[in-house]
């Protein structure tokens, strides 16, 4: 089955449970984490995470619903985006 | 991971903090099939077709801006020139369309649906002359409808007897409506492009197919950081940089469009790759220009900059995508670029100053208010200087001026929401009108022989 990669991108202050809020978000939707990176940027946690939504019946608006609320708990900008725009922007 | 962190961050970045955006998908609609003799058939046919499209654009539009989270600000419509229409029509046919034109748009949640004009670079028919009478009546009564006029073109000349007629009209659309308003819902081409996703001014033209998506991507706000993170470097890195920037966001823009017109099963036409600014602090081109080193827009200098500015994103934008059309120049409306407006107030930008702008790359003089009781001669002479630029340089330029009934130079003017406030330029008291009253037709430059 081809993957249907997307980009979840986190931004905000570093606290606990970021990772653990996102990744179970989605995992109760049946999305496979494929890889994750995060580091401090300019005072800020920055986390991406590319993951398959090929398995999953979501679609990118309801994931972003779930995080609605994580992104008002914990103070964070949360962005879903399809692969494709990275591609698109970044590669010749 | 294929890509970077500080790749994919920069993505997020232009859109979280620098507004990046679509500016506007653009669906062309043919109407030339709607034609019926009984004006009532006609009527629906039009509203079924507009309001069926509009709906699909508005639906499709929302689920692409879900998918690759940049948000696409506008959804219009434009459609085959009214006039072209209505020729065999009644002589209220015109009106009788664009009140239909303007209840689709309502009813499909569609925000301006453009393409009330005509091409009357050479001459007008019958049909011509009362389209552009019916101009006030149609800008004062209906909401949603915007209207252009082409009456220049390099091939063609200038028809200096509608330009004569333009000084009249757009002072009474401005006397029907609150502080002038109609007249931000119109615009005066030369060489008015087919494919313009932009409003006041795009249309689907005649040489279009039934349908054609258009989409106008934006970013001076990205632009602008781009020339902040660089202030060191020469004018030639600058250049470097601001085309790479270029080259990105038409790769988004391309990408969204192909795919929405996909969705649709409609033609995707081109990619605008136009700066728009907006109202918004830091989404202006004033401030592209100012963070070069300009120290108000208007200060010598400034054409320069803004020459090297759209060079630059015409480099990256030609080498992203193979449609680059529409107007794909700079747009500087002053009442909507927050950085062109306090440029006005604070005396730097003078209406002279900006038509010379347009002579190196923008698209004309645009969203600018002038004293409610300029002569209408001079509104005609300054239409016939600004759109000379286009014609004699094979280019588009256009005019979109608001005469403010009982408002002088140095006023404050707000159009509320996009349209943006703006202070009352100064024009000049020295007449035109002899010059202007002679009327007839420019003759086309002796570039136009090309063949």
């Amino acid at each position: 089955m081809p993957k249907d990669l997307v980009f979840i991108t986190v931004i905000g202050k570093d606290q606990k449970g970021i990772i653990a809020s996102i990744s179970n978000a989605v995992f109760k939707h049946n999305i496979n984490i494929e890889d994750l990176n995060q580091k401090v940027m300019d005072g800020y946690f920055v986390m991406t995470m590319l993951a398959d939504m090929a398995d999953s019946r979501a679609s990118i608006g309801d994931i972003k619903k779930e995080f609605t609320e994580i992104e008002k708990q914990m103070d964070l900008k949360i962005q879903v985006q399809h692969e494709n725009i990275f591609k698109a922007m970044h590669r010749v | 991971m294929e890509y970077s962190l500080d790749e994919v961050i920069e993505t997020v970045r232009m859109t979280l903090y620098h507004n990046f955006d679509i500016r506007t998908v653009t669906l062309g609609i043919n109407l030339k099939d709607c034609i019926d003799p009984d004006i009532e058939s006609f009527k629906s046919n039009v509203y079924d077709k507009v309001t069926e499209y509009g709906k699909r654009l508005v639906n499709e539009a929302g689920k692409i801006e879900d998918k690759y989270g940049i948000p696409i600000i506008n959804k219009r419509i434009s459609v085959t020139p009214v006039s072209l229409i209505v020729e065999s029509c009644k002589e209220d046919a015109p009106i009788e369309i664009a009140k239909t034109l303007d209840m689709a748009a309502r009813d499909a949640n569609i925000d301006f649906i453009g393409g009330y004009g005509a091409l009357v670079q050479k001459g007008m028919t019958r049909a011509d002359s009362r389209l552009i009478d019916s101009l006030p009546e149609m800008l004062s009564g209906t909401e949603r409808v915007c209207a252009f006029l082409n009456v220049g073109s390099t091939v063609s000349g200038m028809n200096m007897d509608a330009v004569i007629k333009l000084g009249n009209i757009l002072k009474d659309i401005a006397g029907k409506t609150d502080n002038g308003i109609g007249c931000t819902k119109f615009a005066v081409f030369s060489n008015a492009p087919e494919d313009n996703p932009f409003m006041a001014g795009a249309f689907h033209g005649v040489g279009e197919p039934d349908f054609s998506l258009n989409i106008g991507i934006s970013g001076p706000g990205v632009v602008r950081s781009v020339v902040e993170k660089n202030r060191d470097c020469d004018l030639t890195g600058l250049s470097e940089v601001i085309k790479r920037t270029a080259f990105k966001i038409t790769r988004a823009g391309e990408l969204i469009g192909r795919e929405l017109a996909s969705n649709m099963n409609v033609p995707f036409g081109i990619v605008d790759i136009s700066l728009a600014s907006t109202t918004k602090v830091g989404d202006s081109v004033a401030g592209i220009v100012e963070m070069m080193g300009i120290e108000k827009m208007g200060a010598p200098g400034s054409t320069a900059a803004l020459a090297l500015l759209i060079d630059a994103v015409k480099k990256g934008g030609a080498m992203a995508s193979g449609n680059v059309g529409g107007l794909s120049g700079t747009f500087i409306p002053v009442s909507e670029d927050s950085g062109m407006n306090e440029a006005v107030r604070s005396g730097a930008l003078s209406i002279e100053k900006l038509e010379a702008l347009t002579a190196v790359c923008s698209v004309g003089l645009d969203m600018i208010a002038i004293p409610g009781d300029t002569p209408a001669e001079t509104i005609s002479a300054i239409i016939a200087d600004e759109l000379s630029i286009g014609v004699v340089n094979g280019k588009t330029t256009g005019v979109r001026l608001i005469p403010v009934p009982g408002k002088i130079a140095g006023d404050y003017v707000n159009f509320g929401g996009l349209l943006g406030e703006t202070y009352v330029m100064d024009i000049s008291k020295f007449s035109s009108r002899d010059f202007i009253l002679r009327g007839g037709r420019m003759p086309s430059p002796i570039t136009s022989m090309r063949n």
